[in-house]
């Protein structure tokens, strides 16, 4: 059947079964392949995106659950030309060591700074958590964090 | 001086004199004096078996929960409270002369534990559950006194109290103890086994497990001659321990010891909401406290039956039912059968079927709602399953019809009324 889902700001109509996970149609059919697939259980976090701007896990997220609420992918806060904020720190500090959990991390700072761009290291901390690396960058991805935010500070 | 005027200064007399009384009985009951301060204890000044029998028993209380704020440091306070009538910040517990315990004596911590009343004599919240703790032996408080003397000291000063408007008056706490602080330990009941002896001093006193296990009156306190009848934490039922308990038949006392130590019992659910954080205190007791706990909670849970139910078989599954929503199937398929389809791998390795989660069986949503829209956070150190949140995922018709479903295919009760508009109130609570 036909789903409609409207993921950064374009919608999209896709054949699709109302139960497949949002990241497989994000992945498979749109292309947007930013977010990863790591457990599939809701546990790791590098399918993170936004639905309603709050970060979720588009893995355990059924696409006919989506209704018309705005997704937002990595792919929508930049491009390698112009990456965001958020992403530009992530370079910077060098946050990556595989790569694999970074746009999940993103996207949940994303969603953090848009709701306050001035966190504490405490709720910095306390809000990524759900999200896991395995490789354990987390000091530097921590850094990114303060980094993105101290630039949206400066820029007003 | 005329007659009337004599009368009129002798009952004003009166008055006084009995206002003076009262105040002065008043004072009686609100004063409670200083215990001088001491130099701090060195760790050695205990031995190391006190010191590891009062970690035991620190276990037991649960104090690092309420006494450690998240991400803090242990037994540093500050961890805010949320009650119906303010919140409270829970004080700083390490050995820290300036802001913590440090220069308190034995017996300023012994008073404090089991009256509520600070080395300074000032009255502390029942939040701190003295309504119990009276009951605890002073050689076990020793204990505890010693565990936590010997822990490192942090200095951290808990924020201010945000209490309703008059309840800061820490004074009116003396009245609220006249009503509801009584008894000391209870006697121990020969025609029971030491083990049940053991578990019920457990239970009634460190415990606490009243504090959420009994419903509370409009003042707070536990509510008498409903013991364990069942109440409300941090906006999780707390089930009943007694023999009103709607799962009753299917716990014993097997069950009830792998529960409360892994924080889940294959044969019926998972420790959530504030249950969390006791599973996985209680993970590091001794098993032989641990099981004289389940023994005398699987004795008060079967009170009155003498012959233990058999535990009933309780894999429902009623997929086949031709009225079940598709719609509904797709969501249930997409968003949760990865876990809790029959046959998924979580299932697989011995989880608990949703046909046996008594919380989806209960009359009250609340818990089912709760575990959907919070998650199930697994106890650090135990193998309990974890489940995300999916507050942010679902909406509350999709919350609703998804816990509409799973009711009607996983068990064989009644359809939850009101289900959505209940599921949009506790999220609203929860945002509070």
């Amino acid at each position: 059947m036909t789903v409609s889902i409207v993921v950064n700001g374009k919608q999209h109509d896709i054949e699709s079964s109302p139960d497949t996970p949002l990241l497989y149609v994000l992945r498979g059919e749109l292309e947007l392949n930013g977010a990863k697939y790591g457990c599939g259980l809701g546990q790791c976090g590098a399918c993170t995106v936004h639905i309603n701007g709050t970060a979720v896990f588009s893995c355990l997220t059924p696409v006919g659950a989506v209704g018309d609420r705005p997704v937002r992918t990595l792919e929508g806060l930049g491009t390698v030309d112009a990456p965001g904020v958020v992403q530009k720190a992530f370079q910077d500090e060098q946050a990556a060591q595989c790569g694999y959990c970074i746009a999940g991390m993103i996207m949940r700072a994303q969603s953090l700074l848009d709701k306050n761009p001035k966190p504490t290291d405490e709720e910095i901390r306390t809000h990524m958590q759900p999200n896991l690396c395995r490789c354990g960058t987390h000091v530097r991805i921590l850094r990114a964090v303060r980094r993105a935010s101290d630039e949206l500070v400066k820029q007003g | 001086m005329n007659p009337r005027k004599r009368l009129l200064w002798a009952g004003a007399a009166a008055i006084c004199a009995v206002g003076a009384l009262g105040l002065g009985i008043a004072a009686w009951v609100v004063y409670e004096p200083e215990i001088p301060k001491i130099p701090r204890p060195a760790a050695s000044s205990f031995s190391a078996d006190q010191i590891k029998r009062g970690e035991q028993l620190a276990t037991v209380g649960d104090c690092i929960v309420c006494h450690t704020k998240d991400n803090g440091p242990p037994f540093a306070g500050s961890r805010a409270l949320p009650t119906p009538f303010g919140t409270l910040y829970s004080n700083n517990i390490t050995p820290d002369e300036e802001t913590g315990i440090g220069n308190w004596s034995a017996e300023a911590f012994r008073r404090a534990v089991k009256e509520g009343i600070g080395r300074d004599g000032s009255h502390l919240y029942p939040a701190l559950p003295y309504e119990h703790f009276i009951k605890v032996n002073d050689d076990d408080l020793d204990a505890i006194y010693a565990f936590l003397m010997s822990r490192e000291p942090v200095s951290e000063v808990a924020p201010e109290n945000q209490l309703l408007p008059g309840l800061g008056i820490r004074q009116s706490l003396a009245g609220w103890k006249l009503l509801f602080l009584h008894g000391g330990h209870s006697e121990e009941d020969t025609t029971k086994s030491a083990e049940w002896n053991r578990g019920k001093y457990l239970v009634d006193g460190l415990a606490h497990c009243g504090a959420c296990h009994t419903p509370r009156n409009l003042l707070g306190a536990e509510k008498w001659g409903n013991e364990f009848g069942g109440g409300i934490a941090e906006g999780w039922n707390a089930p009943p321990l007694n023999a009103s308990n709607p799962s009753a038949a299917r716990w014993n006392v097997d069950a009830l010891t792998e529960y409360l130590t892994t924080g889940t019992s294959a044969a019926h659910s998972t420790a959530a909401g504030p249950m969390g954080p006791v599973s996985e205190g209680l993970l590091r007791l001794n098993s032989k406290d641990v099981h004289a706990i389940a023994t005398y909670i699987d004795d008060i849970m079967h009170a009155g039956r003498p012959d233990r139910p058999q535990l009933q078989n309780v894999d429902v599954d009623n997929s086949k039912t031709s009225s079940m929503q598709s719609a509904t199937a797709d969501l249930f398929q997409g968003a949760c059968a990865g876990c809790h389809e029959p046959k998924s791998p979580m299932a697989l390795r011995g989880r608990p079927l949703l046909s046996a989660t008594s919380d989806l069986n209960a009359d009250d949503p609340r818990n089912s709602i709760q575990a959907v829209l919070q998650g199930i956070q697994a106890p650090v150190g135990s193998n309990a399953p974890y489940m995300p949140p999916f507050a942010d995922n679902l909406t509350d018709s999709q919350v609703s019809a998804l816990l509409g479903y799973a009711r009607f295919r996983f068990t064989t009760k009644a359809p939850w009324p009101d289900l959505e508009k209940t599921v949009r109130e506790i999220r609203k609570e929860n945002q509070q």
